[in-house]
């Protein structure tokens, strides 16, 4: 059985295992990556866009060679009603104008398998198309894996199986989701073509634009509506927070109807032809959600442990999955040198993770899931916002009071003074 | 742009189906109504219909994203799992 002894084994060939299986592989170690897809990606969906920053600590330049889809240098944010929409956009050459400080759009699908590829190069072994149905367990500490049928030992199992870590949940580690820690995404990649992708959105080569909306799409519901665009794709879907399912009679797939028919977006994606259809959860809580990361011979990383951060006009996930993922096989690294795998030598991980951004970033966020869940920011304010924008802008020849006291009442007619000074103070906290 | 019916929006994917074997076991005699439209609602499938008071539900379509297992755990959804190896939706774009 020894000689068949992984160094370590790794549940989830997404951006976390990979990034583990990559380092440890690095440093001469076994690895074994148990992927349950046709290939790496086959099960993942992102909105999506990867912040670069981590990624590029493990392989430098990365976007050189990756199947990136373009890079993100136009940002758009809506506040949607239900035929208008108050846009906020930005473009500069600052924006990814680094490999450190640069976005990219990605689809899954395609850049996990050449993750993938990375990792064997660098030698670990990645077996797509198998599931892990549960953990080996000897004296209470995780010691392999059971996949189809088949036994796999190894010193150390990183789990990175994604929000759905029923391996998590197996273990005691993770408690089973609840309602409001999670959003369902619905998604649809739809070909346009690059020069038309380039001409309706204002883009050049190979930039790219992300655009994040609230208010209409959703209907009022706690989610929003996304847009990016890929080389010839765009991706353009909706995220729907569980525990406010049923506050529209909207279903989430006639939220993502509705997203594609608004004014706003409609003209954008005419004449797209769709090419995929995806639903995935998104870890949604923050900070609140962590589970407990390291047990006995075994660390949980990447959306597994709910390392997600959503502030409505950033939304991360896969920076985090790839940081964890390395700062995993740094511990495991360690636990290697002192040729122990307990808990208490593979919570050097956690330590790795406190002083990174990962828990920096979350803990510094940890008040935004609350603000997300203020109805105002998806009913009142985009209304509000339609509203005086439509006073603003609008010139019929008629009087008019002036804008600043018509802004006023608008937003008395809708809430108090005490709850708006409530409102703005919890999101100023919330930074 | 013209509105898709959900079977069109499916048909887009990869699957492996296996017919035989559902990954989620479901109670097809739950009986509340307000426990089934949030699946009805949720679901980006449409894997749940609720046709003449009769839950009906189908795996075949399945994205395997785990929204009903965390609205209904123990309720509707009495065992999820991920489908075997190989089974199942395949992302070629993701």
């Amino acid at each position: 059985m020894n000689e068949d002894k992984f160094d370590a084994i790794i549940v989830g060939g997404g951006l976390a295992g990979l990034s583990a299986a990559i380092v440890l592989a690095r440093a001469e170690k076994s690895v074994l990556v148990i992927e349950r897809g046709d290939y790496c990606g086959a099960k993942n969906m992102t909105g999506g866009r990867l912040y670069g920053h981590s990624l590029e600590k493990i392989i430098p330049n990365f976007a050189e060679s990756a199947p990136i889809e373009r890079v993100v240098k136009k940002e758009k944010i809506s506040l949607m009603t239900a035929d208008g929409a108050l846009d906020i956009g930005y473009s500069s050459s600052k924006l990814s104008s680094r490999p450190e400080n640069a976005s990219y759009t990605v689809l899954r699908g395609k850049f996990d398998q050449w993750l993938a590829d990375q990792a064997m190069e660098a030698g670990a072994d990645v077996i797509p198309g198998i599931i892990v149905e549960k953990l080996l367990m000897e004296d209470g500490r995780v010691v392999g894996v059971e996949a189809t049928g088949e036994e796999m030992y190894a010193d150390v199992v990183i789990l990175a199986d994604g929000v759905n870590s029923l391996l998590a949940q197996q273990l005691g580690l993770k408690k089973e989701l609840e309602p409001h820690q999670v959003a369902v995404g619905a998604k649809e990649v739809l070909r346009l073509g690059e020069d038309v992708i380039n001409q309706r959105f204002g883009l050049r080569g190979n930039e790219g634009l992300a655009w994040l909306s609230a208010g209409d799409p959703s209907d009022g519901s706690f989610g929003g509506g996304l847009l990016y665009t890929n080389k010839d794709t765009v991706s353009i879907g909706v995220v729907a927070t569980l525990s406010d399912i049923g506050h529209s009679e909207l279903s989430v797939p006639q939220m993502l109807d509705r997203f594609k028919e608004h004014p706003a977006i409609a003209p954008y994606i005419e004449g797209g032809v769709p090419i995929e259809y995806s639903g995935h959860l998104v870890p949604e809580e923050g900070y609140g959600m962590i589970p407990e990361l390291v047990g006995d011979g075994v660390l949980v990383t990447g959306d597994a442990a709910g390392f997600c951060i959503n502030l409505g006009y950033t939304v991360r996930g896969m920076d985090f999955a790839i940081e964890s993922g390395r700062l995993a096989a740094e511990a495991v690294l360690r636990a290697h040198e002192a040729g122990d795998f307990s808990a208490q030598t593979l919570s050097v991980y956690k330590t790795l993770l406190d002083g990174s951004f990962v828990m920096r970033d979350m803990k510094q966020f940890k008040g935004f899931p609350a603000i997300l869940t203020e109805r105002a920011v998806f009913e009142d304010i985009p209304e509000i916002a339609d509203n005086v924008c439509a006073k603003l802008f609008s010139v019929d020849g008629e009087p008019s009071d002036g804008v600043i006291m018509y802004a006023v009442n608008a937003i008395a007619q809708k809430t108090s003074a005490r709850q708006l000074v409530d409102m703005i103070t919890r999101i100023l906290e919330a930074f | 742009m013209r509105k898709m019916s959900m079977d069109d929006r499916l048909a887009l994917n990869a699957f492996h189906t296996d017919e035989e074997n559902s990954h989620i076991d479901v109670d097809l005699e739950f009986k509340d109504e307000a426990e089934i439209k949030k699946l009805l609602l949720a679901c980006p499938a449409e894997c749940y219909k609720y046709i003449d008071g009769k839950l009906q539900f189908s795996w075949l379509g399945c994205l395997e994203c785990g929204t009903c297992r965390v609205l209904s755990h123990g309720k509707i959804v009495k065992d999820w799992r991920h489908p075997q190896g190989e089974v199942g939706v395949q992302y070629r774009q993701g």
